[in-house]
């Protein structure tokens, strides 16, 4: 289970969220939403123990994230981070070598699933192909959580698919929590247990998704306009 | 199965019906083995733990059943599919009655379209 203890984030000059208390549930797809610059990146970074909190604290499994967590969270970045100059295989290598619980076999297979040629070189590959092989070394891993910033960000569609049917196929709920923040609602929502929606750093509200499809009838996106727009007042967490 | 899903009822409820129509069209056949929940989720584009629910509200409706180890599997049980069959025309029926008196039809109007409806359908598949 993750936790967010009254935890607020500053940056020089900008505060990325407030005051936020949090549970993410064990063996869920929690998708975190909301605008640009709302605190959903800072979020993910906050449990993979890239940041830490201005006050409050977050915890994973009960222990206070820090850099080592990473031992335990699989941490997708929006930004490109990996070698230009590896071929495919030697970057799975590379993070095999970095975590000690990528199975290189599920690595195989995702490669597979995936389409991509494993010698062919970081440098050489298409934006989607880019985007593919973060979802390969992300989700070989065998770590209980699995936190994936903007995965879908800036793909093509048939990308996007084969990257959410290769979230579906390889997540192993059984021990696995997923987080993952996206602008790509609509074809995120059918993946998702939970939502969390952040406004200006704040979480407006917390929802499981089966109860709001019952009580709202409407597509999360819908919900996103009303809420964002300003036509509704601000609600708090849990209201 | 790929089609999508609608917004206004839980996903978990909307992929029960699915399923429950294609075995009372026998695309699945009664002992038939569903594909695993992962299989299904791929299938759907749906998360695994809502094929999960899925497949526990079938089986707490008798319509399938878990054998442990081995998998999901649709009833052999004829009556319940039966009755199943009948559940699901009585509450298409109800809906659609309620549709028609919201619109101020009569129990005589409602079965004089039916009937003038179904038989020009009928006349049209002759053809």
């Amino acid at each position: 289970m993750i936790r967010f203890e009254q935890v607020t984030k500053r940056y020089l000059s900008k505060t990325a969220l407030i005051d936020v208390d949090l549970e993410f549930p064990a063996g869920k797809i929690i998708g975190v939403v909301g605008e640009n610059g709302s605190g959903k990146s800072t979020m993910l970074k906050l449990i993979a123990g890239l940041l830490r909190p201005t006050k409050g604290r977050v915890l994973v499994n009960g222990e206070p994230s820090h850099r080592r967590i990473a031992r335990k969270v699989a941490y997708l970045s929006e930004l490109e981070t990996y070698y230009p100059f590896f071929t495919v295989q030697e970057t799975v290598d590379y993070h095999a070598a970095q975590f000690g619980d990528l199975d290189r076999k599920k690595a195989w297979e995702i490669i597979e699933f995936m389409g991509l040629d494993p010698n062919a070189k970081i440098k050489h590959l298409s934006k989607g192909n880019r985007g593919r092989v973060k979802l390969v070394v992300t989700l070989a891993r065998k770590a209980p959580y699995i936190l994936m910033d903007e995965p879908l960000s800036g793909l093509d569609p048939i990308v996007r698919d084969s990257i959410i049917k290769g979230m579906i196929s390889f997540i192993d709920l059984d021990y696995q929590t997923v987080v993952i923040t996206t602008h790509e609602v609509n074809e995120v929502e059918p993946l998702l247990d939970q939502v969390v929606a952040l406004r200006e750093g704040q979480v407006i509200k917390v929802m499981d998704l089966d109860a709001f499809r019952s009580n709202e009838g409407m597509s999360l996106a819908e919900w996103m306009t009303n809420h964002y727009a300003g036509h509704s007042p601000l609600k708090k967490q849990g209201s | 199965m790929k089609d999508s899903f609608k917004h206004s009822s839980p996903i978990y409820i909307q992929l029960a019906d699915r399923i429950k129509r294609r075995i009372l069209r026998r695309e699945m056949k009664p002992g038939e083995k569903l594909p695993s929940v992962r299989e299904m989720a791929v299938e759907c584009g749906v998360n695994p733990n809502t094929v999960q629910r899925t497949y526990s509200e079938l089986e707490r409706m008798g319509i399938v059943e878990t054998r442990r180890g081995q998998g999901t599997f649709i009833t052999e049980d004829a009556d319940r599919l039966e009755e199943l069959r009948k559940e699901l025309r009585q509450r298409q029926i109800e809906s659609f009655v309620q549709s028609m008196e919201e619109m101020g039809f009569g129990p005589r109007e409602i079965l004089s379209g039916l009937e003038a409806y179904l038989k020009e359908a009928e006349g049209r598949e002759k053809q």
